[in-house]
């Protein structure tokens, strides 16, 4: 039964990131898109990890980790950049 | 491999009610009218979706290694660090560029009061008195006839 439910997951998540991407393009401001970044990289670590049980692999943790901590830095530093019109002072 | 069908159950449950939770977020991101109301959506809900997915990974591969699988419990715990400061640090970014919130916001006053307000804004304000005032006389009306 969890190979039949994995790909129904992976689509509902493609649906999200398709939405997400939607609110990419058309977001009015500056924060609006970087809020659907942040969204899809979340996004994206949960389909890693479901593609990891699809192979029943353990491989793929420390990519979703790192792709968990280069997202929230990248957040931060993009934020840093709209508040203090630079990043490192 | 084959799991037990209790954990297979289990494990299914987790995955869905996980992605489902981050579906409804990323449509919050899509659907809600301003930016303060549309940071609700993807700092929770996803997370928690997220959260779920990674519950179930790590009861999975749990099972499947035959000890305690603690990755995904560490993304989980960073993932659920992490989101309340980037939303923090988004919502501090979108006050300082001034953007335009959703009338009837708490704190509306207290903004106009330090010349933050919105012209937009302002005029939806400006509607939302006369309509309350017309649903004001109605009201009444309706008290006098019944």
């Amino acid at each position: 039964m969890l190979m039949q439910v994995v790909p129904v997951a992976m689509g509902i998540f493609c649906v999200a990131l398709l939405l997400n991407l939607w609110r990419l393009l058309i977001g009015p401001t500056l924060p609006d898109r970087i809020l659907a970044l942040d969204t899809m990289y979340i996004n994206c670590i949960a389909l890693i990890i479901l593609y990891g049980i699809w192979q029943g692999s353990n491989l793929y943790f420390e990519a979703a980790l790192l792709i968990a901590m280069l997202g929230f830095i990248s957040t931060v530093a993009v934020c840093k950049y709209l508040l203090r019109g630079d990043i490192i002072e | 491999m084959t799991l037990p069908f209790w954990l297979e159950i289990l494990v299914s449950t987790c995955l869905i009610l996980g992605s489902l939770f981050a579906l409804v977020g990323s449509f919050g991101l899509a659907r809600l009218p301003d930016f303060y109301t549309r940071l609700h959506a993807p700092t929770k809900a996803t997370t928690l979706g997220v959260g779920g997915i990674l519950i179930g990974s790590a009861l999975y591969f749990s099972h499947q290694d035959f000890n305690l699988s603690i990755h995904e419990l560490l993304i989980t715990i960073f993932l659920l660090i992490t989101a309340p400061v980037s939303a923090h640090l988004l919502a501090k970014a979108a006050m300082h560029q001034e953007l335009p919130q959703m009338h009837g916001t708490q704190g509306e006053a207290l903004l106009k009061a330090q010349g933050h307000s919105q012209v937009q804004s302002n005029e939806r304000q400006a509607e939302e008195k006369k309509d309350s005032e017309k649903g004001g006389d109605s009201t009444t009306a309706s008290h006098k006839i019944t």
